[in-house]
């Protein structure tokens, strides 16, 4: 497909590319020597990425299997699930006649490591750490990142996070319990529940080693981008994922520590027997004498990241899309100045909104009016993108290939998520919902779906440049189909639920008449939620036999795409290019342009050709 | 200056400054961490049921040694640049050690409020006192760490000046006063509240 010949492109890159003599001294080289510095310690921001991956898919599978866990416990409560038994043990109790129901305490564990597993270990770390590290220094033209020592430590952190969390699941008092959000005092007082104890003393050990991971992570991301771009890639020549994981990674060294601040105050009043969350307690009947603390103290801490961390999600997800949606369009993206400038409002925005998430903690109403004002503004440049996707598609010369539905998938779920944002954003509207399935039903749509989305595009596209195999586009197109109708089957009736005000992380509804007659509504649910689950087997299925069996990339540039990553070899090796480096001449969205297909952004602007990027 | 790179594209990338960037990325997280827990002290405070006490004499007692040992590093750091050796090792010495005794009279300062009762769990006014200062000198505890390397080197290696050399001690040198100011933004920021 690609037009311009691989010789030619060598020749364009030897003949205006910069020489930084770094194969004569072989500097990365050395440390490549056996398996276990190439595959596993690794320095290569390749290997690093694709050690995400793995991980993050690792965790994908636990964290969705837990969730169709408790969703049968809401969908069929009577029926029994003694099947389970082997692997949940003790956590299934059998009555006289056999029949096998799940310890509530047990669902509360799995609801609060549903949320933390998805949340940090797949979508940040999965997402963000996988492409993160494979694009930039291949999108922007360099070697590999400012410094591959910490890209490698990063990953290990994660490594060890990941360990500790997993450790925690097979503890006899069970994993944390007290939800993904880790308030006090339940958090607080390793009393307070069973969980409390050694589970959340894990919780907290995995989550501080993976703010380390993050950290050290986004440091590099934003010094590479910003210092080790190759020469002519200018700011706004580069690819929007490049920008949105430059965003991403701010918002992420910005926010991170003060939940890192936050961990630890809480560690101290685990430990230390201070009182910075605790007052007025009673455990039992006794009054506790921790006072003078503040648990919404907490929560201002810990939505103050946990706000921005919603965009650290899906601002990478964006970022692919926007570009999988033009190279697949066959245009340029409409509007690149204003989905740059979106991304920064965006990222901005995100820093001014934390206490929508408490409305109803005891904030007060009139400080709630300024959360208000300023959560229903980032419509604004959330619109922008959303209208830009759609005029990049118009007109489009589109293929229908997988990456693309998933592109378009993300675009369907923004919008529909989005939409209900503006009614959660309000807080009186939040009086009725906040806390019910309607919020659920927000979130997941809006940045759980919208963002595996985004990684299952960036996934499928990029799955020839980290492996050298195409994957399976039918069997793509099966894992699109199902999870973009189950997705919807899951969420669209939750909203309705949450209408009806059921509440969320309930264990079970039969004492409350007023949500007796959503059995079948919960029953529906939990099925297309099976079924979805059953979908993203087949694309683990997919991921790892294409991996050895899929089809064999033969062309440098498959897609006819223009920026620089499809510049490097087919199976490219550490410092990306065996030559010189390619120089810049252009911006990364010339499609179409005076009649030819695609011009890549080392070729030369031709004779009389004026820069698209002014 | 790191930033030419970034709004010069005609450059070719340097990855020797991609280093200090790194450094100042990093400070500005430390920046944050620490203006999260002083804002959880701003904002606890008026809330009430907040004990008053004065702070401990050595932590005055240790502003000045921080101060004399930035002081220390930025004679080494002109010495290194001077190519004066034994000045360069004397002074890079000094630095380390009145570093250490940076720690050491906060310990004193710790042991100070303890012995007045002052104990972590007293009250969150004092609880507040022990983290902030406590993870300073973790912060402080890693720039040692970064000494004892600066030191390894200048005692194990020839004493030969290149760019590369004055930028990697460069880094020691802009985080040990980063680190210094940061201390000093505390102290006034505890002496005023």
């Amino acid at each position: 497909m690609s037009s311009v010949h691989h010789q030619e492109q060598d020749q364009l890159i030897e003949k205006y590319g910069y020489d930084d003599h770094f194969h004569e001294h072989h500097e990365g080289d050395k440390f490549q020597f056996n398996f276990l510095t190439k595959y596993i310690f690794s320095m290569d921001h390749k290997i690093i990425a694709r050690q995400f991956l793995f991980t993050g898919i690792f965790w994908a599978i636990i964290g969705s299997a837990m969730s169709i866990i408790f969703r049968l416990q809401l969908g069929f409560p009577d029926a029994s699930i003694a099947w389970l038994k082997p692997l949940l043990g003790k956590w299934i109790v059998l009555n006289d006649a056999g029949v096998g129901t799940l310890e509530p305490e047990f669902y509360y564990a799995l609801v609060t490591m549903h949320g933390t597993i998805i949340v940090f270990f797949v979508l940040t770390a999965g997402l963000s750490g996988t492409f993160s590290n494979f694009l930039i220094p291949l999108q922007i033209g360099a070697r590999d990142m400012a410094s591959p020592f910490l890209n490698m430590l990063s990953y290990w952190f994660f490594f060890l996070s990941s360990v500790v969390m997993f450790y925690s699941l097979f503890l006899s008092t069970g994993p944390f319990s007290g939800g993904w959000t880790a308030y006090p005092p339940l958090s607080a007082l390793p009393q307070a529940s069973i969980g409390s104890g050694a589970g959340m003393t894990l919780w907290l050990v995995s989550l501080a080693l993976f703010v380390v991971s993050v950290l050290l992570g986004g440091m590099n991301y934003i010094t590479t981008v910003l210092n080790l771009r190759t020469k002519g890639m200018s700011l706004w020549r580069m690819p929007l994922t490049i920008w949105a994981f430059l965003v991403t990674a701010i918002i992420g060294l910005l926010s991170f520590p003060v939940l890192f601040s936050g961990f630890l105050l809480l560690i101290f009043d685990r430990s230390m027997g201070t009182s910075f969350y605790l007052s007025d307690i009673f455990v039992n009947g006794m009054a506790l004498d921790r006072i003078g603390g503040s648990p919404i103290l907490y929560q201002h801490i810990f939505w103050f990241l946990g706000h921005p961390e919603v965009y650290i999600i899906i601002l990478p997800a964006m970022g692919i899309v926007s570009e999988v949606l033009s190279v697949h369009a066959r245009k340029p993206i409409f509007g690149y100045r204003a989905m740059v400038y979106s991304i920064l409002a965006i990222a901005f925005l995100s820093f001014i909104v934390w206490a929508h998430h408490m409305f109803m903690s005891g904030v007060n109403p009139f400080l709630s009016n300024f959360f208000v004002v300023f959560t229903l503004i980032i419509a604004v440049p959330s619109a922008v993108k959303v209208f830009n996707w759609i005029s990049t598609l118009y007109g489009g010369n589109i293929r229908l290939n997988t990456p693309m539905l998933f592109c378009i998938g993300f675009i369907s779920m923004f919008i529909s998520g989005g939409l209900t944002g503006i009614f959660l954003g309000n807080s009186a509207i939040d009086i009725q919902q906040h806390d019910t399935y309607f919020v659920v039903a927000h979130f997941h749509i809006v940045m759980g779906v919208a963002a595996f989305f985004g990684m299952f595009a960036g996934v499928y596209n990029w799955f020839p440049k980290m492996f050298g195999r195409y994957m399976n586009d039918t069997l793509g197109k099966i894992h699109f189909w199902v999870t973009l109708i189950g997705a919807y089957a899951i969420f669209g009736p939750m909203h309705f639920l949450g209408m009806a005000g059921v509440p969320r992380r309930y264990y079970l509804f039969d004492k409350f008449d007023a949500f007796s007659g959503f059995d079948t509504m919960n029953k529906f649910i939990t099925i297309a939620a099976i079924i979805s689950f059953f979908a993203q087997i087949v694309f683990v299925i997919n991921f790892f036999w294409s991996m050895y069996k899929g089809k064999r990339v033969t062309s440098q540039n498959p897609y006819g795409s223009n920026s620089l990553e499809w510049t490097t070899p087919i199976d490219a090796g550490h410092g990306n290019w065996p030559g010189k480096i390619p120089t810049v001449q252009r911006w990364s969205y010339d499609y179409g342009k005076d009649g030819i297909e695609f011009t890549q952004q080392h070729v030369p602007l031709r004779e009389g050709e004026t820069p698209s990027d002014h | 200056m790191p930033f030419v790179q970034i709004f010069n594209k005609e450059l070719a990338p340097n990855k020797a400054q991609a280093l200090r960037f790194a450094l100042w990325i990093g400070m500005a997280t430390i920046v944050m961490f620490f203006a999260a827990i002083t804002s959880a002290y701003l904002v606890r405070k008026p809330a009430g049921n907040w004990y008053e006490f004065k702070l401990p004499i050595q932590f005055f007692y240790s502003t000045i040694i921080i101060f004399s040992s930035s002081l220390f590093l930025e004679l080494c750091y002109r010495s290194l640049k001077g190519k004066n050796e034994s000045k360069y090792k004397l002074y890079l010495l000094l630095a380390f050690l009145t570093g250490i005794g940076f720690v050491i009279s906060q310990i004193f300062a710790f042991k100070n409020m303890v012995n007045q009762g002052l104990f972590i769990d007293l009250n969150v006014s004092v609880s507040f006192i022990f983290v902030i200062a406590g993870m300073h000198i973790l912060h402080i505890l890693g720039g040692l760490i970064a000494y004892l390397i600066s030191i390894t080197i200048a005692f194990t290696t020839l004493f030969k000046i290149d760019e590369l050399r004055i930028l990697k001690f460069d880094l020691l040198r802009q985080y040990w006063h980063f680190i210094g100011i940061l201390w000093i933004y505390l102290l006034v920021f505890l002496i005023l509240q």
